[in-house]
């Protein structure tokens, strides 16, 4: 369930930029990792203010720090580099994959290449005591917590806001919302930007549970594109049934058999689930 | 260079090389056609057969009579690679540049063959040492030899197998995909998902694979000692011959209709669909050809460099070989194989000088060549040559105005040129997965 939480969070983002837009953007992985440097960056600032220990409020302004951030590369990323590609998706990909291949020599070049790492704040350690035998941590609560927050808040905006409106009208008809009188280019930067500031707070989410370094984001980018893959297109519950199938899946196996084994599995069954249904969970329909 | 091309060509057909002119009827022309299309006023020494065959015989007498003689053995060696990597640039050319179908997971069929021939050669380093296991077996507490590996004592089973195997991994899997109609970047994030599966799983494996230290420690091949100059000169003889033979026939398939079965697939998959022909059976066997290549090359390199790792199979090598052929110019088979030899040249200099750098220059090659020249160098040059000339010659200019060489709009129309190849018929960028629409 907490691997499934996380996989969500990292890929919530993606839903944005893949899902919505139809960019293929392999340089989330390093905005994960910039939300995880913001993580990083805050604690050290405040612990060198406050003189010792960073406080526990280090945290939401690191969330605060890493949406902001990752969302202004992001945005920088959308208006320099993607609004040239659209229409080319396998150039989108590779392009973006250059970006990322910079942005981590960048923070090897800025942080050094060993990782660092982020001490949880004093709220967040310890665990839920559930029997003697099982205790949940805090940290692994919390980020469950923050997955269903910024699923409620992406709720709110896609189908409660005036934005969102214009966002949706955008992806579903953009000459008519174009005509209309939506600014469907700045709809594309601002989607692409939400999207990028997610990214960074799965990151900052992703440095409680470990070590922080310049290839944290490659980590988690194939599974997180796996979702969206299964999950199908343009929806958001096909986004989140695949990512708690996926994270699900991953930790039963590593459970029955080997970590290695797991991984093989999960992917052959994707693949297979695709045989039944190619379009993911959740189609996306069109006439 | 063009003009330099055309001297050597008055040369090396002096010599008497055989040239089979007939052998290649419209191919080449309409392999360069884009270009030429492109350019009305096109250079009219492209056409005639001389100079078509004149950068082939130019770079054959380049690659078997000069660099041998010119080359140190340390450079000789790396040559060896990078014409190792040549021929994964071809195949991986004929899956993206003809057909459209970007595989991020080129890694993978290169590490199968690569580690089909690593394990022939530890079993005969390990039987020349007296050896009853290789030493990352007994370290892992194995008794015996596993099951799988007691063939590959044999190198001629060995050396089927670092072909058959990636062209069966492919086959199966590009079936299952093609046959579900997942195209464009669904199919590329597929195959990229099958390069980490692999990586972890040999790491994982470690009693069976070696690890994340991989097959290493190896002494002969076929008796030949590896670290003897004159193996390394014999392997890379065998390379650039393998290459040679690779590129010829990959320029007789994609001349055959066969080849034109490809771009038609590439250009518009549900039009070759309607036209009756089986999409997928065209798929699968390139896919199934190009990992075989793959594989192909992955054993050459064995023996070059002594070791084979996860690292070197993995989800970054694997994109690393497509931009290879990007810069070089997908479409064109001689471009994969520029570009490869290009990025590797500038990889090893760069990273002998600066390591640091090797990244950022990667990273911007990445951005590079798909914003601002996405023919490659193959694709673009003879475009900026010609209009040159043109410039020169004062003609025709204003009857193209507004057009600088920069401007990316300007450049061919790329074969392969990405999202054409992926989208299906659908609304927006929402394309590529014609089973949505269906």
């Amino acid at each position: 369930m907490s691997v499934g939480s996380i996989l969500l969070l990292v890929s919530l983002g993606l839903a944005f930029s893949f899902g919505l837009m139809g960019v293929i953007n392999m340089a989330h992985g390093e905005l994960i990792m910039v939300g995880a440097y913001c993580a990083y960056v805050s604690q050290v600032t405040l612990a060198h203010l406050w003189g010792g220990v960073a406080p526990g409020i280090y945290f939401p302004v690191a969330l605060v720090l890493a949406f902001v951030s990752a969302g202004a590369v992001g945005l920088l990323l959308e208006v320099l580099l993607i609004r040239r590609l659209y229409g080319r998706p396998l150039d989108t990909l590779l392009a973006t994959w250059g970006v990322a291949l910079m942005l981590q020599q960048l923070a090897r070049s800025l942080f050094g290449a060993p990782n660092v790492q982020v001490i949880s704040p004093a709220w967040l350690t310890g665990g839920l005591r559930l029997t003697p035998a099982l205790s949940l941590p805090y940290s692994r609560l919390f980020i469950l917590g923050l997955a269903v927050a910024c699923l409620g808040a992406i709720y709110v905006y896609l189908y409660r806001s005036v934005a969102g409106r214009r966002l949706r009208a955008a992806m579903q008809n953009r000459d008519m919302a174009a005509c209309l009188g939506v600014a469907t280019r700045r709809v594309d930067a601002t989607t692409f930007a939400l999207g990028s500031g997610l990214a960074g707070i799965a990151g900052c989410a992703l440095a409680l549970l470990g070590p922080v370094g310049p290839s944290l984001g490659t980590y988690y980018i194939v599974d997180a594109f796996m979702v969206v893959v299964l999950g199908g297109v343009g929806q958001l519950p096909g986004t989140i049934l695949a990512a708690l199938a996926i994270g699900g899946f991953n930790t039963a196996f590593e459970f029955g058999s080997t970590a290695s084994l797991g991984k093989v599995i999960v992917f052959a069954l994707v693949i297979a689930f695709l045989q039944w249904r190619p379009a993911g969970i959740v189609a996306w329909r069109s006439r | 260079m063009a003009a330099g091309r055309n001297r050597g060509l008055a040369l090396t057909l002096k010599d008497g090389r055989p040239v089979a002119n007939n052998q290649l009827p419209v191919s080449t022309d309409r392999m360069n056609g884009v270009a030429v299309s492109a350019l009305p006023s096109a250079t009219p020494w492209r056409r005639t057969a001389l100079a078509r065959w004149a950068p082939l015989v130019g770079g054959g007498a380049l690659l078997f009579l000069i660099a041998p003689n010119v080359l140190d053995d340390f450079r000789l060696g790396l040559l060896a690679k990078f014409l190792a990597f040549a021929i994964v640039a071809i195949g991986l050319d004929l899956l993206w540049g003809y057909t459209g179908m970007l595989s991020l997971g080129h890694g993978v069929f290169f590490g199968i063959g690569a580690y089909c021939w690593a394990m022939y050669l530890k079993l005969e380093a390990v039987r020349g040492a007296g050896e009853a296991l290789p030493d990352f077996m007994i370290w892992s507490g194995l008794k015996d030899l596993p099951l799988f590996w007691r063939p590959f004592a044999s190198p001629l089973f060995a050396a089927g197998a670092a072909v058959v195997a990636p062209m069966a991994v492919a086959a199966v899997l590009g079936y299952l995909v093609c046959r579900s109609r997942i195209t464009g970047v669904y199919f590329s994030l597929i195959t990229q998902a099958l390069a980490m599966i692999l990586t972890i799983l040999i790491v994982g494996q470690q009693p069976y694979t070696g690890g994340t230290n991989g097959i290493t420690n190896f002494s002969t091949m076929l008796g030949l000692p590896l670290q003897d100059v004159r193996t390394q000169w014999f392997l890379y003889l065998i390379t650039a011959a393998v290459l040679a033979g690779v590129y010829l026939s990959s320029r007789l398939l994609v001349g055959s209709r066969f080849g034109q079965l490809l771009l038609a697939v590439r250009d518009d998959e549900n039009r070759v669909r309607f036209c009756g022909y089986n999409v997928t059976t065209v798929k699968v066997l390139v896919f199934a050809l190009s990992a075989g290549l793959a594989g192909l090359a992955g054993a050459l390199f064995v023996p070059q460099v002594g070791i084979i790792s996860p690292a070197m199979l993995g989800i970054v090598p694997s994109i690393e070989m497509v931009i290879w052929v990007a810069v070089g110019g997908r479409g064109t088979l001689a471009g994969a194989v520029v570009g490869a030899l290009l990025v590797n040249a500038a990889k090893s200099g760069l990273s002998e000088s600066f390591p640091d750098t090797w990244q950022y220059v990667l990273g911007a090659l990445f951005v590079g060549v798909v914003v601002l020249f996405p023919a490659g160098v193959v694709g673009t040059l003879p475009t900026l040559l010609a209009r040159r000339r043109e410039a020169a010659a004062g003609q025709e200019m204003a009857a193209r105005p507004g057009r600088g060489p920069a401007d990316p709009g300007d450049l061919p129309p790329v074969p392969g040129h990405s999202g054409v190849a992926g989208v299906a018929p659908g609304p927006g960028t929402r394309g590529g997965r014609a089973g949505a629409e269906a």
